[in-house]
Parts: C-alpha cells; sequence; structure tokens
C-alpha cells in the first residue's frame, strides 16, 4: 500500500468517523488452545456499539478462531478450549447458564462461503426464526422474509422468486442471502469471517455498502484479507499476529501510523 | 533446422511411447469385449433356457363325471364327493376319447399324460355344482412335465423308447390330441400362482417370492433405522478416540465377513437362543438385517461426510441446535446417499443365499407364507433347490425363476441408480 493511498483511506475515515462510543463487547484475556496447541493468545479488546471492527492479520493467525469465540462456535470443535471471559451487554457468554440459542440469536455470523441452505429462498429466511419461535402465522413470516432480504438489499432482485433454491443465486447474491438469514432473528452483533473472499469486486463493494448501512442498527466484526477493504469498511482495526493480538485502535490510525512494527510491515506488504 | 525438428519428432523413444500406449487402450478394449461376451453369453442362456416356462401345455377334455365312479350311492354327501376317485374319472375320459380300453396294458401310460394333480380341479368343480354329476363338460388340465417338455422340445424324440421318458404310446395319444386340437399352449399363470411341489408343472414361485419380501420387509425396518441411526451418532456426535476407531475398523470388517457366518450367528441366536420360529421370515429379515448393517452404516456415513460443514455451521450459527441442525438441514442433503446405499444393499440381500442355508429356509415349503412367521422360502433358496432336480421341467423353471430374480434386481439398482442422477448435487 502506498503512502499516498494510506493518506487518502485516512481521511475517509475521518468522515465517517462514529460519534457512538458505547461499548457492545468486552473481551478479557481470551485464549483458545486446540489440544495443547495455543491458537489465540489473552486477548483483551473493546468492541463499541455501532462500529465495524475489522480483524486482519496473515493466514492462521487466530482471527477466524477468535471471531468463533464470540458466539461459541468453537463448543462443537472437539478438543478446542476457550479460557477467558467475554461479556456481551455485561452478559457472560461463558456463563453455564447461558442459553446457546438465545446467544446464536444475539450474535449472528455470515460465513467465508457463501453457504444457503439448498432450500427455497423464503425457507432459508424464516428457519431461524421458525426454530426461536419467532414467527406464528404466515402473514408474519411473509413480512418477515420482505423485511430481511430488504434490509439485505436483496429485495428487489428475488421477490418474483423466492420459492426457488438459494443455490440459485449469483455468488454475492447467496452471501446477501446469508445476511439476511442471518438478521431475520434481529441480532445486535454480526460476525463476518471474510464475507468477500470468494466474491468479485463489484459483489465485494455491494456487500461493502451493505455493511455501512447495517452498523447503523447493529455491531459489525469483520474479518478480512484485504487490507483495503478493512480500510473502508471499519472504524477500528485489530491486528493479529501469531495469535497475539498486536495492536488496536482507530482504523485511521492502523494505516497511518501504527505504533508496532509488525503492523508496519504487514500493512506495508513487507511480510504476512 | 527443420530436418533436425522433423528427426527428432520422429525419434524412437517417442514411437515407443506411443505404441505403449496404443497397446495399453488395446487390451482395455479387449478386456471389455470379453467381459460383455461373457455377460451376453450367460443372459441368452438363462433366457433360452428358462423362456419356456412362461407358458404351458393343457389339454383340453371333455370329462364325463360318471356318477358311479364319484358317486356310487347317489346321496351327494360331501364327504364321498370330497374323497372320490377324480383322476380316474379323468382318466376314463381319456381313454374314451383315444379309443383305449381301460384293460389295456398301457392305459397307466395314458393317464399319466395329464398331470397327476388335475383331479383336484375335477374335484373343485364338483364341489362347486354337485349337479354337474352324470353330465359331460369340456375341461382344462394341465399336461404333465413329460408332455410339456416334449412339446416344446425339449425330449429327443428320436432315440429308442427306452432312454426317454416319454413312450411311443404315448407320442401317438399325444400326436392324436393335437390332430384334434386338444392341446393348447397358455401363458404358464401357475408358475406365478403356486408355491413349490414335487411335481415341476404345477410348482410355481408365488411362495418364494413373498418369502422374499417377507424378509427384506424384516430387514428394511431393522436395518435401516439401526444403521441410519448409529452411523449419524458415529459421525456426528462420537467423540473420535480409540474406542470410536475400533468400532469404525470393525465395521468396516463385518462388511467383508463371508454371509453364511451370518447365517450361523442367525442360527445360534434367534433360533436357539430367542426360539424363533425356525425358516421363517422373520429369522431370515433378521439374518438379512444384520448383514446389511455394516454396508449401511458406512454408506451413511459417507453420506453424511459428503455434506459440507458450511451447512453444518450456517445452521448452528442461527441458533440451531447440533441435533437440529443435522436433522433439518444435513440429513435431508444426505438422503438421496442413504437411500441408493440402502437399495443396494437390500437388493444384495436379496440375492443372499447362504445364510438362509443354516437357518432352514432352503426347505420344500409347498405353502405360501401368510406372515412373517410362516415357514417360507426365498427366490435364490427356490433356484438353489430346483437346481438340485433331474428333471427337465425343473431346469426349466431354475432359469425362470431367475430370470425373475434378475429382474428384481435390476430394478432395485435402476431405482437406486435413479435416485442418485436424481438428487444429486454438486457443491
Amino acid at each position: 500500500m502506498t503512502d499516498n493511498q494510506i493518506v487518502s483511506i485516512s481521511k475517509f475515515n475521518k468522515l465517517k468517523k462514529s460519534t457512538s462510543t458505547k461499548v457492545k463487547l468486552v473481551v478479557q484475556n481470551v485464549s483458545v488452545y486446540y489440544d495443547d496447541k495455543k491458537a489465540v493468545d489473552s486477548i483483551s479488546m473493546n468492541i463499541n456499539q455501532n462500529e465495524v471492527t475489522s480483524l486482519i492479520g496473515p493466514s492462521g493467525c487466530g482471527k477466524s478462531t477468535f471471531i468463533r469465540c464470540l458466539n461459541r462456535m468453537n463448543d462443537v470443535i472437539e478438543n478446542c478450549i476457550v479460557e477467558g471471559k467475554i461479556f456481551l451487554d455485561g452478559q457472560d457468554v461463558y456463563d453455564s447458564k447461558i442459553d446457546i440459542v438465545k446467544l446464536r440469536s444475539s450474535i449472528g455470523m455470515v460465513f467465508q462461503k457463501p453457504n444457503p441452505f439448498p432450500k427455497s429462498i423464503y425457507d432459508n429466511i424464516v428457519y431461524a426464526p421458525k426454530l426461536h419461535g419467532l414467527v406464528n402465522s404466515k402473514d408474519e413470516e411473509n413480512e418477515l422474509v420482505e423485511k430481511s432480504l430488504k434490509e439485505a438489499g436483496l429485495f428487489d432482485e428475488v421477490k418474483d422468486r423466492l420459492q426457488e433454491s438459494g443455490t440459485s443465486l449469483s455468488g454475492g447474491q447467496q452471501q446477501r442471502l446469508c445476511i439476511a438469514r442471518a438478521i431475520a432473528v434481529d441480532p445486535s452483533v454480526i460476525l463476518m469471517d471474510e464475507p468477500c473472499s470468494s466474491l468479485d469486486p463489484v459483489a465485494t463493494a455491494v456487500i461493502e455498502e451493505l455493511i455501512d448501512e447495517l452498523k447503523k442498527k447493529r455491531t459489525i466484526i469483520i474479518v478480512t484479507h484485504n487490507m483495503q477493504q478493512a480500510a473502508r469498511v471499519s472504524e477500528k482495526t485489530a491486528f493479529f499476529h501469531l495469535g497475539k493480538l498486536i495492536e488496536f485502535s482507530d482504523t485511521e490510525a492502523i494505516f497511518t501510523k501504527p505504533k508496532q512494527k509488525q503492523t508496519l510491515g504487514y500493512i506495508t506488504g513487507r511480510y504476512g | 533446422m527443420s530436418n533436425v525438428i522433423t528427426d527428432e519428432l520422429l525419434s524412437p523413444i517417442s514411437s515407443k511411447r506411443v505404441n505403449k500406449e496404443k497397446l495399453f487402450k488395446l487390451y482395455g478394449v479387449v478386456a471389455i469385449i470379453f467381459a460383455i461376451s461373457m455377460l451376453a453369453f450367460l443372459l441368452t442362456t438363462i433366457c433360452y433356457k428358462g423362456f419356456s416356462t412362461f407358458y404351458e401345455t393343457r389339454i383340453k377334455l371333455d370329462v364325463y363325471f360318471n356318477e358311479e365312479l364319484i358317486d356310487p350311492l347317489g346321496n351327494r354327501e360331501s364327504k364321498a364327493l370330497n374323497s372320490a376317485d377324480y383322476s380316474k374319472v379323468i382318466s376314463h375320459s381319456l381313454f374314451t376319447f383315444l379309443n383305449i380300453d381301460k384293460s389295456h396294458p398301457k392305459s397307466k401310460d395314458i393317464s399319466k399324460l395329464i398331470s397327476y394333480n388335475s383331479f383336484l380341479t375335477a374335484r373343485d368343480h364338483v364341489l362347486k355344482n354337485p349337479d354337474i354329476i352324470g353330465k359331460t363338460k369340456k375341461l382344462d388340465f394341465i399336461a404333465s412335465d413329460d408332455v410339456d417338455q416334449m412339446l416344446k422340445g425339449n425330449i429327443n424324440i428320436n432315440v429308442p423308447e427306452e432312454d426317454r421318458k416319454i413312450t411311443d404310446f404315448q407320442i401317438e395319444a399325444i400326436e392324436k390330441l393335437k390332430s384334434n386340437g386338444n392341446v393348447l399352449k397358455v401363458f404358464n399363470k401357475t408358475f406365478f400362482t403356486k408355491s413349490d411341489s414335487r411335481e415341476p408343472e404345477v410348482s410355481g414361485i408365488l411362495g418364494a417370492i413373498v418369502g422374499s419380501f417377507y424378509c427384506l420387509l424384516v430387514a428394511l425396518f431393522i436395518s435401516v433405522p439401526l444403521g441410519v441411526f448409529s452411523a449419524i451418532y458415529l459421525q456426528e456426535f462420537a467423540k473420535k478416540n480409540k474406542f470410536t476407531d475400533f468400532i469404525e475398523i470393525n465395521i468396516n470388517n463385518l462388511a467383508a465377513v463371508p454371509s453364511i457366518v451370518f447365517g450361523l450367528l442367525g442360527l445360534s441366536v434367534f433360533i436357539n437362543f430367542f426360539h424363533l420360529p425356525r425358516s421363517s421370515p422373520i429369522v431370515g429379515g433378521l439374518v438379512l438385517a444384520l448383514m446389511s448393517l455394516p454396508t449401511i452404516v458406512i454408506v451413511t456415513r459417507a453420506s453424511l461426510l459428503a455434506v459440507p460443514d458450511t451447512i453444518r455451521d450456517g445452521a448452528m450459527a442461527l441458533g440451531a441446535s447440533k441435533m437440529q441442525a443435522i436433522f433439518n438441514q444435513v440429513l435431508p442433503l444426505a438422503t438421496p446417499g442413504i437411500c441408493t446405499g440402502v437399495i443396494i444393499s437390500l437388493a444384495r440381500a436379496l440375492g443372499e443365499t447362504a445364510p438362509l442355508l443354516m437357518i432352514g429356509m432352503i426347505a420344500f415349503i409347498p405353502d405360501t407364507p401368510t406372515s412373517i412367521l410362516d415357514p417360507s422360502t426365498a427366490l435364490p433358496a427356490q433356484i438353489f433347490m430346483w437346481a438340485d432336480h433331474p428333471e427337465r421341467a425343473f431346469i426349466e423353471r431354475t432359469s425362470a425363476a431367475i430370470l425373475i430374480l434378475l429382474s428384481f434386481l435390476i430394478v432395485m439398482n435402476a431405482a437406486a441408480i435413479y435416485i442418485r442422477y436424481k438428487f444429486e448435487r454438486k457443491w
């Protein structure tokens, strides 16, 4: 990344800097082990509400493992041990009394590869609300499908073929369907694990616009390999390396005047 | 310059490689032609031998229901009507037609032209309508197997009389019946509506088909739920440790265990320990279920493994429990694969003979089973038994039964292939 680019990004970020500073998620000394191997090493960070926080870093640095701790997706992985504490609105996420179903309806997730269920677009969206008992009638279902698709910016493209299979859509549309599916249960946080890595630049731009739109109501944490993307969409950026959180601050600061040598090396493309 | 390049292109090394490849392709083509011709040979032989079973010879006869023979006392008591010698009634009608005196030394040969079981047809007519006694009625009788085989050209009548099963006197009589239009060639309904019999002309495969059907039904209801649910548990829920590895290795080994071993297990456990009825489809089905279980477990696990993890993650990230994710999203996607595997393993079970040997299903059972507890045989067992009989008519029926079994197998495999192509999903 050239210096010119960095300057232009920093200007861009200044314009959209958020005014709200309420803390949504508090992460305290979170470590993750696979068997004896430490994948994530005592990470602490605060994630602000209605902001986009991006996690960057070379492959295998523990970004995805870390993000999966936030909605306890690591629970199903055998031999995976999570230490430390994570608070969502002051509530301990790893409390033994917590209902994982409720937790995941507050923290939605979108994956690297678009993974719509091979069912109709309609069924993809109503699956989770039905699971949580949020809809009681066909009218409510229809309303929710329309609302979710509209929020994901997909409604106009698919309104005439809601009964077609979700897998018949293009890659970018599939990813937006997955976002629509996640927001159907109205989560306050959305985790995105490299949501654009399998999409072309046009589809990526659409998703990025959507992220800008979504953060008005929700908090977004996005893992990305694309530093321009991190610079474009996020207020805060965290740089991970070898399981450690090297640097975490305003996106502008990370890309213009990083405090750590490693961060500088990574964002200027010297390694990683 | 160009000359050098041409020379290099024509170098002996490259032509050697080309020849090697050609030779390899030739081997392949020859092997396939050999395999196809063997298969064609097998099928044509079976069809050629078995096809004639699908029609049978019947002899049309004016039967005179002689009161003296049936009911000499004339009081129409059902006991008397039941026990009368109807074979004699038929024989006498045949003698009358052929102008032979009943005291003729070879009259017994003539009685043998018509199937021994034909007296049942005559008796049924009388029992249904006793007024027929003293009157004459035209009836069709199944010809004996020797007559049937002779007319089908399976008995060589040019060899000396003592070397064949049919005498000159009988041939003469048949020719006479034939010239009068009394010999009929009709579709062999008997073969599909009767069960096993000592008389080949009245033996059929209904009992064997029903027996096989009951066996498969029992096998299906036991092996599918057991196999599919244990596969789901092993694949999706069980922790991967030494113990589950051990189970997995054993399941793979079980799939390769000779089927007769399962038969022995069935004999010692189901019959000797649980005292389930011997020769019954319930025991046969249980044994076949045990035999198909490992295959069903393996196929189900493979189908579940083929469903990408992103589907499980997707469902669980939406708040589904692991079980909901698997039953709502993963299992429907794995179902076509599971169905295909189940059908193929049941098709294999349908053709299995060895385990049935141990539990007494290879036995002469002339009745059609009416429940899974009745003694019964199965299609491959019936084939095995008929193949053992010396009569020419049973050889023919063996081939016909093989054709029936093969057509069931082809239908089942075609269904499996159809399901696979129809619901196949690419990721």
